[in-house]
Parts: C-alpha cells; structure tokens; sequence
C-alpha cells in the first residue's frame, strides 16, 4: 500500500512535468499576445487538478495491468504455440476493440449524414443507420486485418517497411479514384482506431511477441503493429466508400 | 450536480470502450490458454485505475483545456485580430497577418503531444526495449516537434490555400527516403508514433484550431480543412523521429571518432 502511494507520488510529478508545457502555452498566448484575464479560473484550475490526477493514474494503471497483460498473453501464446489461436485473438483483439470505439460511432453517424445530405444514400432513418452501421464493421475489420497481418509479420520478421509503403501507394492510388465524400471520413477513421486503451495493450503485444521468439529484436520487430492500425482503415474505408 | 452526471456518463463511455477489451483478454487467457492472471488483484487494481484515470484525464481536458484552447484558437484567427481593430470580414491577407497562428499552432501542438497518453506509454516501451539508447523524452520531444512543424505548415496551408495533397506525398515522399538510410532499429517505433499522436489531447484543440481559420478566411471549407491538420499532425512525426535517430547515431560515430583519433 506504501510502496503503492510513492509511485502514486512520483507518477504525478512526472504527470506535471508532462502538463507543464501546455500550462505555459496557454498563460503566454492568452496573458502576453492576446493580453486578456483567464476566464472562468475555478473551472479551469479544479479542471486542470483533474487532469494530473486523471493522467497519474492511467500511467500507474498501465505499468500495473495493461503492459504486464498484453506481455504475459504473448508469451502464453507463444509457448502453447498454435498459430491459428494466436492470429484468431489477434483478429478479435482488432475487431472487438474498435467497433464499440466510443469516437469511432461518433465518426460513423456523422459520416452518415453527410452521405445522406450528399444522396449517396437514401435520407432516412434506417438508410443512415444501416450505413453507420456498416462503416463501423469495415473499420473493425480493418483493424482486425492490420493485427492480423502485424502478427504474421512478426513471427516472419518481414521489415515493417515494405508493407507500409506498400499500403501509403495504395492509399495514394485510391485517393486518386475514390469518391470524393469518403476521403475525409477515410483518413479520419486512421486516427481514430489507434484509442489511448488499445495502444500500450497492443505494444506490449508486439513486443511481448518478438521477445518470445528466437531471433526477433523486440526493437525492429515488436513495433509497427499500431502503424498498421492506422493504415489498414483507410484503404478498407475508400473501397467501401467506392462500392455503395 | 450536472458536473456529476456529466462525469458519470464519461466513465459509462469508457467502460464501454474497455469492457470488449478485458473480456477478449480474460476469455482467451481462461478459456483458450487456459492459464491463470498472473496476480489477478494487482491486474484488476491497475485496470480501475486506468478507467478511473482516464475518466478524470478527459472530464478535467473538458472542463479546462479545450474550452481554452478552443476561445484562443477562436480570438487567434478572429479578423479584428489579424487585421487591426474594426475589421469586421477578412477581404484582402498577406499570409504574413497569420504570424501569431502559425506560433500558436507550433507551441499548441507540441505541449498537447507531450501530455498525450498513449505517446508515453508507447515511450516507456521503447525505453525498455532498447536497453535505454532511446530515451522517453528524447523520443516524446521528437514526436512532438513533428507535430509542431506538421501543425504550423498546416494552418499555412489552409491560410494560402494550397493543395493538400502536395504537402502529403511530398511528406511520403521524404519518408521513404529517409526510410532508406535511418537506423533500421528505429523505422517500425517512427512508423508507429505516426498513429499514437492523433489521439485524445491533440486532436480535439488542433481541429478547433484549423475550424477557426476556415471560417474566417473566405474560399476555405471547415469541412475539408480540419481533416487536413490531422493528416499534417501524423505525417511529420515520422520524419523526425527518423531524424532524431539519424543525428544521435551521427553525434555517437563522430564521438566514437573522436575517441579513436586521441587514442593514436
């Protein structure tokens, strides 16, 4: 419990440091340049308290669940050593993390309505419905692949860099094609995969993977699964876009 | 009371967001490999406390940062501003009138990508794994200064009104340059901090940002022009994340050199 609260402690110390920039950012612009008063202070400094508690926490938290979680399943995989369990959690990992993505429902509703102002599809309730519905599967499925492909790619030591300049060309090349109402909504839904829960879980899968296998460096080959994550949802985005 | 509800349905949203998460790791964990948690009470209490702290981070973000940094971006890019008192629409520009933007847009991006929790988790990892050679600020610096420099030409882009897509193939284009001749150790965590970046601080205050200015300048669409940032945002990390390895490995060999030559 002691040793508990010292980490607490000098986990929120790191977390000021981390929160100083932003601090010093604001006061500058609003105190020097645009020569106004803070507004609201109370709000801002019981907002500002939060934060440093909130990121002191989930930084502990980490260190505590997620890293040792995602390290200890690699392992465990690994030594039970069947492949297909291992790419099948690896795809559900993908799947079942992105399709209840809080941000990621909020993206495909308003891509939806946009779709149904532009006549894409029909404006009803349950055409936009149907479409929401159906961009967020093919960005589950996207990140599921990207996991999916990640993991094979580990366990053969391919460089990471073929296969994502491979895909950067085919982003490219369906930019050029694609209609041009999926693009936005295309290279949003990148960013929005790769949530603050989902990253250092699948990091340490990456690593815990490559460290578990002889003549993987955890170094070049336990990252870039995340690189995949982002990339893999565009070009699944813009072929649905092309097909409805 | 309204402040409670608000923290309530926060938290409801991230149980929502991590409950797939456990249940696909306990359900493989139990079932499939049939193993026990590894110190099931220090996973749980670690799992709360990332609910819990994650639930506080983005509840005290939207009480203190955004409305901010939304007001400054909104004052930065209002007409009385950059042109002078009195102007009530933004006809003629010079897009010298945008300096204190593209200072905005700089800093901005670069303290909200050092407080970016899944930028320092990413970092913890990388410092682990490379024995220390790679440091948690050096490589959250580096991210961090991509996103500035990403962010600053953004706003200039959507200031002059300049193709998108010119800045982001050359932007590949000098990836895959620099892919050829960077440290390969450091190719995948450079590919990778161009996905962490775009996450829960930076975005919300980047895009409010790149709002401001597309409405206030005439011919610009807030639609279009807010993805845009996003794009610049995690492009650029990975040139200079590639970079930063780049100039450490240089700085070690010339020491090295250094070194040898006193010796002889």
């Amino acid at each position: 419990m002691k040793a508990l609260l010292l980490q607490f402690l000098i986990s929120t110390r790191q977390s000021f440091k981390d929160l100083l920039p932003i601090i010093l950012v604001i006061s500058f612009f609003e105190l020097v340049v645009l020569q106004q008063g803070v507004p609201h202070f109370g709000q801002i400094l019981g907002g500002g308290l939060m934060v440093l508690l909130g990121l002191s926490l989930f930084v502990l938290g980490l260190q505590m669940a997620l890293f040792p979680l995602g390290e200890d399943m690699a392992y465990n995989f690994v030594r039970k050593g069947n492949l297909w369990l291992l790419l099948l959690f690896a795809f559900t990992l993908g799947f079942g993390t992105t399709v209840a993505e809080p941000a990621l429902i909020a993206i495909a509703d308003e891509a939806a309505s946009i779709a149904a102002t532009g006549g894409v599809i029909e404006n009803t309730d349950e055409a936009r419905e149907s479409y929401a519905t159906g961009l967020r599967l093919v960005v589950a499925l996207a990140v599921g692949c990207a996991l999916l492909v990640g993991v094979i790619r580990i366990l053969k030591g391919w460089p990471v860099q073929y296969l994502i300049i491979g895909g950067y060309i085919a982003v490219v090349i369906m930019t050029a094609i694609a209609p041009d109402e999926i693009i936005g909504i295309a290279y949003d839904s990148g960013g929005v995969t790769t949530s603050t829960v989902t990253v250092p879980l699948v990091a340490a899968l990456g690593i815990g993977l490559a460290n578990s296998i002889q003549g993987r460096d955890p170094l070049i080959d336990g990252f870039g699964l995340i690189a995949f994550a982002s990339l893999t949802p565009m070009i699944f985005v813009m072929a649905y876009g092309m097909l409805f | 009371m309204d402040a409670i509800a608000h923290f309530g349905g926060t938290v409801l949203s991230l149980i929502r967001d991590v409950l797939p998460i456990a249940a696909i790791l306990i359900g493989f964990q139990l079932v499939v490999l049939r193993r026990p948690i590894h110190n099931p009470a220090r996973v749980f209490v670690g799992l709360l406390f990332v609910l819990i702290g994650l639930a506080l981070f983005l509840e005290g973000l939207e009480l203190a940062l955004f409305p901010l940094g939304r007001l400054l971006a909104e004052q930065l890019t209002a007409p009385a501003f950059v042109i002078g008192e009195g102007a009530e629409m933004i006809v003629e520009f010079a897009w010298t009138d945008y300096f204190w933007v593209y200072i905005f847009a700089a800093a901005i991006g670069f303290a909200t990508t050092v407080a970016e929790p899944a930028l320092i988790a990413v970092s913890i990892k990388a410092n682990q794994v490379s024995g220390g050679t790679i440091t948690v600020n050096g490589l959250r610096f580096a991210v961090a200064i991509g996103v500035a420099a990403g962010v600053a030409l953004g706003t200039f882009r959507i200031v002059t009104g300049t193709p998108l897509h010119w800045y982001i193939i050359s932007g590949y284009v000098i990836v895959i340059l620099q892919t050829l001749v960077a440290p390969r150790a450091i190719i995948p965590l450079a590919y990778d901090s161009g996905g962490v970046t775009t996450s829960t601080v930076t975005v919300p205050l980047v895009a409010a940002l790149g709002l401001g200015l597309a409405e206030t300048i005439p011919g610009r669409s807030p639609l279009l022009d807010g993805f845009g940032l996003i794009a610049f945002a995690s492009l650029f990390p990975m040139i200079t994340v590639m970079a930063y390895a780049q100039i450490s490995e240089w700085l070690t060999r010339r020491e090295r050199e250094a070194y040898s030559d006193s010796e002889n």
